[in-house]
């Protein structure tokens, strides 16, 4: 094993988007020793691409809002399948920890009397998001970056990737981890590891993720033995370009829409009118006229006294009314719906508020959108499943190992609300740092790392340059996120999902054959076949857990089981590893104390 | 199909040269595409960073026909047919593999630079801050840290004075904190010193080069320098200074 670059922390925090970050400042805050991993460059994690805002209930914008209403909005909008108390503790602490951010140096838009200024978003009643323009992940990887590096007895290791987790008995010892610069294997003991490796998006081919996506800390956990759960649940945005080919999936943000743009057909009409679910009748308007009321307060700075837009349900609602038109034929030219902000709003508006989707379409669709709509479809973009974790500490299900963020599930239940992603990140973040630095500190003996078992991973890694395969890594990737778009997205029938599990099988057997060529240095064929397993075990799990949720809840449809299941909106679907088997089992859901029932009632 | 001919860098810090790739042509297409589909199809281990592909994280920065570029950001319908389309790496750093060079000097200057320090918070524990007070410095925090600047900076490209000048990036940095309305540390020392500000001579490449449009030289570096000449070579204030014993 000496043969292994190795360093010793308190604590490994595997990830470097806003989770990770916020993760490692808390831990070292609290005099732990800390190694942060990132896959890629410091700074430029997804959560950089995070453009619409993070949901804090501060209630600057709008006074009626309170952490009880955000929690109620968090609750609705994961269909109630949320861990409530993550939701709770969400609502609760999220306004402290964006006064922190400016404590540290973010500098959000301003209302007029000086305060942060906060913008309305799908799924959230009153106006939530504290916002930068749309650029508001940059502002909070940036800060969280600036504030990351001046932390004592913390070293990060940029464009690193976790192979595997080494564990001592049951408990967790640290992590095996391959440089991509040099292609050298790191052995990092750790009394505690924290996963903040964000999602899956890489599982499928139209999505709006980077490719770091591989559902890593997923993979890692199910590895080490943890507990997923919710794993079914995949968000595909309802509003990612469809057109060049060469951009389809990247995001277009929510932002659109909460600055006013409407969704259209070919034929002109705006058909969110027609999806409004009968748990949100109430809340959303029923004519044009009553939504363009709403918009014109909200541009006036005027508390909205009438109901809201349609195109501002959630976003499982919206991806699938877009879904419901294109293939009615009233889709947009190159199958998607119009995204319209150019009628809504004037040219200095949109590039005020809207600068970076102004430059996005210009630049690479030669689309004004201060003068024509957007065309905008359905792109996976978030994982709701996640690790297991306790809801207050983030502890896994295997000791020593906490996550956070994308790669934890439970908050969000069946749907996300945008905008609650980047609130997650800094309230589970620093939980989890916290958490798992006192767990290090109270952790008796050093953690062992076993010779024999690092040697065998290390052999492992290396075997795709030796082996005779003909197969090339990026071919069974790409194989992979076609067949789990077509029969894995947003409509599921048992018959696809059976089919699907097969087609996994086979693509793991060519995944076993795949050969690169070339050295460790810097090799994207090698990290790319490395890849390859953890987006396998993910696509398992979620097609696995989508077969046995036998009913339609916010981003999970079944075709066959169309409406809610009572029965299955008391449980979690768990996916863990029996030996060589994934199992699948129900576990009930954590149920709302009476307490919180009136305030998720709309009672209190 | 129509194709376009790329000519790649190929090689490590002592050696390389450029490789002829054949790449289809379609709507939309942007370098990176090209570069992905070679990785794809005829080079697994070619070598490049990206990650969002939207011209928001700066991880793509090369050279494109020798100008400092985001690939992603970089239309392959710009570029005459038939002529190859050269793609080599920044040309300030050092190579490691094919496209990626080794930034990590960025991150070093980043962490030295004297941290954000605001006044203490109102009653409420939070801040009032007006919109036009802080217009100017979220122009700086639009930064994404692509380097290109840093790149096309002949003081670091031609000169590689990284051991004396911080470069276009982190004099954007520390404007940004210069210029925040709750910082209440003075940095223009350091800005003198350390961030080397004097080996600007305000050629503007860096604003040229600039892929989110900030205006480094006219908004940074200048209202910078002029913080330099007003604390450290004001004739007026020099006197003051040493008639008061103030550093």
């Amino acid at each position: 094993m000496d043969r292994f670059e190795t360093h010793s922390y308190d604590i490994l925090v595997v990830g470097a988007g806003g989770a990770g970050l916020r993760a490692a400042i808390e831990a070292a805050t609290q005099g732990a020793s800390v190694g942060l991993l990132c896959k890629s460059l410091l700074g430029k994690a997804h959560t950089v691409m995070a453009e619409g805002g993070v949901a804090a209930a501060l209630a600057n914008t709008d006074a009626r809002d309170s952490w009880q209403v955000h929690f109620r909005d968090t609750m609705r909008g994961g269909k109630l399948l949320n861990n409530w108390r993550m939701a709770q503790l969400l609502a609760q602490e999220a306004p402290a920890r964006v006064n922190e951010l400016e404590a540290w140096g973010a500098l959000f838009d301003r209302t007029s009397d000086g305060r942060i200024l906060q913008r309305n978003f799908g799924g959230h009643q009153y106006p939530r998001l504290a916002h930068v323009g749309d650029r508001t992940g940059l502002e909070m990887i940036r800060t969280l970056q600036d504030k990351t590096v001046q932390q004592r007895s913390l070293d990060v290791y940029m464009e690193c990737t976790v192979a595997r987790l080494l564990k001592d008995g049951d408990r967790i010892s640290g992590a095996f981890a391959y440089r991509r610069d040099t292609g050298r294997f790191l052995v990092l003991r750790a009394k505690a590891v924290v996963l903040a490796t964000g999602g899956i998006g890489r599982t499928y081919k139209i999505n709006s993720n980077s490719w770091e996506y591989t559902g890593d800390g997923h993979a890692l956990a199910y590895g080490a033995g943890a507990d997923l759960i919710d794993m079914e649940f995949v968000q595909f945005h309802p509003t990612g370009m469809v057109w060049p080919l060469s951009v389809r999936g990247i995001l277009v943000t929510e932002g659109v829409r909460g600055e006013g743009g409407v969704l259209k057909n070919s034929k002109g009409e705006r058909f969110m009118f027609r999806y409004i679910p009968e748990m949100f009748r109430k809340d959303f308007a029923d004519t044009e006229e009553e939504a363009n009321r709403w918009v014109a307060d909200v541009i006036a700075g005027r508390k909205a006294e009438v109901r809201r837009p349609p195109e501002l349900l959630t976003r499982d609602v919206v991806a699938r009314a877009i879904t419901q038109e294109v293939r009615e034929g009233r889709g947009s030219p190159h199958g998607g719906a119009f995204l319209d902000i150019a009628s809504r709003r004037t040219p200095e508006e949109i590039r005020k508020k809207l600068p970076s989707m102004f430059q996005q379409f210009h630049e690479l669709a030669d689309v004004d959108i201060t003068q024509q709509a957007m065309e905008v479809g359905p792109t996976t973009h978030y994982m709701m499943g996640g690790i297991r974790v306790h809801p207050e500490t983030q502890a896994a299900t295997v000791p020593g190992l906490f996550a956070a963020g994308e790669v934890a599930g439970g908050l969000h239940g069946a749907n996300r609300l945008g905008g609650n992603s980047l609130s997650d990140l800094l309230v589970f973040g620093r939980r989890a740092g916290a958490s798992a630095a006192a767990y290090a500190k109270a952790r008796t003996g050093e953690p062992q790392v076993r010779t024999d078992q690092v040697e065998a991973i290390a052999a492992e890694l290396v075997v795709p340059f030796e082996r005779a395969g003909e197969e090339n890594p990026y071919a069974v990737q790409e194989a992979l996120q076609e067949m789990m778009g077509t029969y894995v997205g947003i409509a599921r029938s048992e018959d696809d999902l059976k089919h699907a599990l097969a087609e996994i099988e086979k693509l793991r057997a060519r995944a076993a054959r795949v050969r690169v060529p070339g050295h460790r240095q810097y090799n994207p064929g090698w990290h790319t076949t490395l890849d390859l397993d953890n987006l396998l075990t993910v696509s398992e799990a979620v097609t696995r857990a989508a077969i046995e949720r036998r009913e339609s809840r916010g981003a999970h449809t079944r075709v066959e089981y169309p409406e809610s299941d009572k029965r299955f909106g008391a449980v979690n679907v768990i996916v863990r590893r029996q030996g060589e088997t994934m199992a699948v089992v129900q576990e009930p859901l954590p149920q709302v104390p009476d307490e919180l029932k009136p305030v998720l009632a709309g009672e209190a | 199909m129509e194709e376009a001919h790329l000519k790649i860098f190929r090689g490590d810090r002592d050696s390389g040269a450029f490789q002829d790739y054949a790449v289809p042509l379609h709507e939309g297409m942007v370098v990176l595409d090209a570069i992905h589909f070679v990785q794809a199809h005829q080079a697994t281990d070619l070598a490049c960073r990206w990650n969002c592909k939207a011209g928001r994280c700066g991880s793509c920065s090369a050279e494109v026909n020798g100008k400092p570029k985001l690939m992603c950001m970089t239309r392959m319908d710009q570029f005459p047919a038939g002529t190859p389309i050269t793609v080599a790496p920044m040309k300030a750093f050092p190579v490691i593999k094919d496209l990626v060079c080794d930034v990590s000097w960025n991150y070093e200057v980043n962490k030295r630079i004297p941290p954000f320090n605001p006044r203490p918070p109102e009653a409420d524990g939070t801040w009032r801050m007006h919109q036009f007070d802080i217009d100017r410095v979220q122009e700086f925090r639009k930064c994404i840290e692509c380097f290109l600047c840093q790149d096309v900076c002949h003081v670091l490209r031609d000169h590689d004075k990284k051991d004396s000048f911080a470069g276009p990036r982190f004099l954007v940095r520390m404007a940004s904190l210069e210029m925040h309305p709750l910082d209440v540390t003075s940095r223009t020392a350091y800005i003198k010193d350390q961030g080397g500000i004097g080996y600007c001579n305000i050629t503007k490449c860096c604003t040229e080069v600039c892929p989110e449009s900030i205006h480094i030289t006219d908004n940074a570096i200048i209202p910078l320098k002029e913080r330099v000449v007003d604390d450290f070579y004001d004739p007026v204030r020099r006197l003051v200074r040493w008639l008061t014993g103030q550093q």
